[in-house]
């Protein structure tokens, strides 16, 4: 086992910020493995990754290639050394034909002609090599996505990489496509190829790799080899056992449903379902909270159901009127309209505008309110009265209605979302990631609200990446995977078995306890 | 973004002067280059716009044009769009005046035609606005693509109007007939024969521009529509959040832009030249633009960068009358370097200026 390895990462670090994305990260990746990276999202693999790739440069730490220590500070630069990156989102010209993709940046001179007729002849003995089967003529437009991942990993095999990183590779693949993803990279392991597979879902994982490495909140907590380890190892290992947030709250009494939704269907612009099929209900004086690792249909879901996104299909029915969401052509400020409240996931892209003061952000969707006119004018005073009484209530600081938006902290710019949108008293309250980047102090508060609403009989739909913010506040636990509900659970669900239904391990799967769906 | 919180003095005061003052040196250079004195020069523009009642009279014309089609651009703005259409508006606005005092001179005195005349060029301007807007609102069609073509159409449509349609029967001019008392503003030397305006246009419709400055001022600043306008320029997508439908905004916002470019057309046809006449625009709407990036899209802003500009149009008329060497040409490259310096280049100086202003705050951390 003296081998020099392919890569080394010895003690990096990175920051941005307050944000320590990488910490004293150590990595060792053997030559001829296929070594997995695991983590939640935010977690910190694609920083490490693109440290790698030279994208980023670490503040500290070195870096060794085949055991030399190098500095890389361009992808150029990790070409040159052997290491080809295959994105998340593929970096291809569309209108151009796989042979010119894969020559794009790396032509061997001013003239095309001659270049591309050798690049033909690389391709072809790539592709027999690796099995990797492409016309060299088809333009990338229409190739399905499975064919248009094998062009990216050619690219990096043309530029003779000898390590791959591919970055969530399946996550844009059909099941099947994916089974072939994984014999195509044991082939290149057989070649003597390194593979770095990043992804935050357990059986790809298991399916694929000879190493696996997992990080959490930017730090490498545990390597195993991939035989001697388990999804439930990997899964507690992942989420970890992290300071539990505490909210103190009385068990819910929940009432009568105040929101069903039924089979909802969302398709997204590119024509991929992202929501599928979702069934489910939010009762009166229940948090209900919707868990699962972000990108699988939560966001568009929340979208969906406060107007901004439309959906394929599906119903909803709300204080017992029941509405076709497929047809109907209701927007934001009609939801609003049936006491809907909307705190959304980024309040800086949606939730708030930056560049106005407190008090215009104060009424944001809730402008039209005649309270707020005199007449054709907006009624300044009445509306920096009640900006005033938020700002009071929630402790906003500081105290300055006039201040613009962006001067604000994070925590205090999500309190200003929240008063505007709490005390217009909502019969639903849709929450999506309510403490993000927000300061403990912060936090307690706005768990604090979030309870106090529905222990005042509202009903609260709360989507969080967090898991420990879902199990301190929900009432009832759904896992969204894959656009899907994959599983439900009560107040004290176990963390570990809701990790494991977030990284898509089937809940037929698990023990049954609890309403299974 | 970055500009945080600069003093308001700094921001609508020293930052324009800046770029007044760079623009200004350049001309200088300019002058000196041509073999005259720069100084000199100065003194003949200002004196040319603002030295005697007849130059302010002609400063304050000009100065009502840029203040509409200014208007125009920074309503748009607001919203942000870029509304390059101007020109053609204004232009296809005059249409609108014409039909007023054509159908109206004979009959009424000009104070009943002038409400039809305001409609009418509003109602011409917007409608020429509306179908680059409606692209731009339901098909992402760019609207400064789509409203730069439009202004082709409208000189070629209106070309077509006044010598096949409009033109005066055996007249050899592609014009209307001159209106009569009731199709005419009365100047404003007429009205304040004190201030000496002498044979200057400036007429009514300066009042006219004035009150649309505090109309567009209550509209941004007061009403629920200037506050979504405002949110959709700001962030779309918040926009979309609050319930705000972005088709109407877009759509609502062209149409009061154009309107307010069309009304540009009441100081040219119904305030001076009296009749409907081909290219009576002659790039008023373009300079709007710069009218409205230098008054910062404030109503306050653009009736002082009209008035540089009213300045800038009499006085190098002045100038190139005194100084020959100096010719309409070289007016017009003074013209642009402002338009340049206060446009185009308008951050050029800014983030010297901010860092001059924020000096001890160190870099606050980003927060994730």
């Amino acid at each position: 086992m003296n081998e020099t390895p392919a890569i080394e990462l010895r003690k990096i670090n990175k920051r941005f910020g307050q944000v320590h994305a990488n910490k004293d990260i150590d990595l060792v990746v053997k030559k001829g493995s296929i070594h997995g990276i695991i983590g939640e999202n935010g977690a910190g693999k694609s920083t490490l990754m693109s440290i790698l790739y030279g994208f980023y440069h670490a503040d500290e730490g070195d870096i060794l290639v085949n055991g030399n220590k190098v500095t890389i500070s361009d992808s150029k630069a990790a070409i040159g050394m052997g290491i080809g990156m295959v994105h998340q989102h593929f970096m291809l010209v569309d209108n151009f034909s796989v042979l010119e993709n894969v020559v794009l940046g790396a032509e061997d001179s001013q003239l095309l002609a001659g270049g591309l007729d050798r690049a033909r002849t690389e391709l072809k003995r790539l592709e027999e090599e690796y099995e990797l089967r492409v016309d060299p003529d088809a333009l990338i437009e229409d190739l399905p996505v499975g064919l248009q991942q094998r062009v990216e990993i050619l690219k990096a095999l043309y530029r003779s990489a000898e390590v791959l990183i591919l970055d969530e590779p399946t996550g844009v693949l059909t099941p099947a496509e994916a089974d072939h993803l994984f014999k195509i990279l044991d082939v290149l392991k057989k070649e003597g190829k390194t593979v770095l597979l990043i992804t935050h879902k357990l059986r790809e994982i298991m399916a694929a790799t000879d190493m696996v490495s997992v990080m959490r909140r930017g730090e490498m907590v545990a390597t195993r080899e991939t035989k001697n380890t388990s999804m439930e190892e990997l899964a507690e290992l992942m989420v970890g056992r992290s300071v539990l947030l505490r909210v103190d709250k009385a068990p819910a009494v929940p009432k009568a449903p105040v929101m069903e939704v039924d089979n909802l269907t969302v398709t997204d612009s590119r024509g991929v379902q992202v929501v599928k099929d979702v069934s489910f209900s939010v009762r009166a004086g229940e948090i209900v909270g919707i868990a699962g690792v972000s990108g699988n249909g939560q966001s568009e879901l929340l979208e969906t159901l406060s107007g901004i996104r439309r959906a394929t299909k599906g119903t909803l029915k709300i204080h017992g009127e029941t509405i076709d969401l497929g047809t109907s052509s209701l927007d934001a400020a009609d939801m609003r309209a049936k006491n809907m409240g909307h705190v959304p996931e980024d309040r800086h892209r949606m939730g708030l505008i930056n560049s106005f003061s407190e008090y215009e952000n104060s009424i944001l969707g809730y402008h039209r309110d005649p309270a707020y006119s005199k007449g054709v004018l907006m009624d300044l005073g009445a509306i920096k009265k009640a900006a005033v009484e938020e700002i009071e209530k929630y402790d906003i600081r500081p105290p300055n209605p006039l201040l613009k938006t962006a001067s604000f902290s994070g925590g205090n710019q999500q309190k200003i979302v929240l008063a505007r949108e709490i005390e217009r008293d909502p019969e639903i309250l849709l929450v999506g990631q309510p403490t993000r980047g927000v300061d403990i102090g912060a936090i307690e508060f706005i768990h604090r609200r979030i309870v106090e609403l529905r222990d005042a009989g509202k009903g609260i739909l709360l989507v969080s990446v967090e898991l420990d913010e879902i199990r301190a506040l929900s009432d009832r636990v759904l896992v969204m995977f894959d656009g899907k509900i994959v599983g439900e659970r009560g107040a004290n669900a176990e963390e570990g078995e809701l990790g494991l239904l977030m990284a898509g391990v089937e809940d037929s799967q698990l023990t049954v306890e609890g309403g299974v769906q | 973004m970055s500009a945080g919180q600069l003093p308001r003095w700094v921001d609508l005061g020293l930052i324009p002067f800046l770029n007044l003052a760079a623009a200004f040196l350049v001309s200088g250079l300019v002058v000196v280059l041509i073999g005259e004195n720069p100084l000199e020069a100065v003194k003949i523009l200002v004196w040319g716009s603002l030295g005697y009642g007849e130059g302010i009279g002609f400063t304050l014309f000009y100065a009502t044009n840029f203040i509409f089609t200014g208007l125009a651009v920074a309503v748009a703005f607001q919203a942000g769009l870029f509304n390059i259409g101007g020109e053609g508006q204004a232009y296809v606005g005059g249409l609108g005046v014409a039909f007023a005092c054509l159908a109206l001179d004979h009959y009424v005195p000009w104070y009943v035609t002038l409400p039809f005349a305001i409609l009418g060029s509003a109602l011409m301007g917007a409608a020429w606005a509306f179908i680059p807007a409606w692209l731009q609102a339901t098909r992402g069609s760019h609207v400064v693509i789509t409203t730069i073509m439009f202004n082709f159409i409208a000189a070629s449509f209106m070309g077509y109007l006044l010598i096949n349609v409009m033109k005066k029967p055996g007249s050899m001019q592609s014009e209307t007939r001159t209106f009569e008392d009731g199709g005419r503003l009365p100047f404003l030397n007429d009205i304040f024969p004190s201030f000496g305006f002498g044979y200057a246009p400036v007429n009514l419709s300066f009042f006219v521009a004035l009150a649309a400055c505090v109309l567009v001022w209550l509209l941004i600043w007061r009403t629920k529509l200037g506050y979504e306008i405002r949110a959709f320029g700001q962030n779309a997508t918040a926009a979309v959040y609050a319930g705000m439908p972005p088709v109407r905004i877009i759509v609502v916002t062209m149409l009061i832009s154009g309107g307010l470019a069309g009304m540009m057309a009441i100081n040219e046809i119904m305030g001076s030249q009296h009749r409907l006449l081909s290219d009576f625009v002659t790039g008023y709407g373009f300079v709007g633009i710069a009218v409205a990036l230098m008054g910062r899209a404030h109503p306050v802003g653009i009736v002082f960068a009209a008035i540089l500009f009213g300045m800038l149009y009499q006085g190098g008329a002045e100038l190139s009358f005194e100084m020959p060497s100096i010719t309409r040409d070289m007016i017009i490259v003074i013209q642009a370097l402002v338009i340049l310096f206060a446009g185009a280049l308008e951050h050029m100086f800014r983030p010297t200026i901010v860092r001059l202003f924020t000096p001890s705050r160190a870099l606050e951390t980003k927060e994730a």
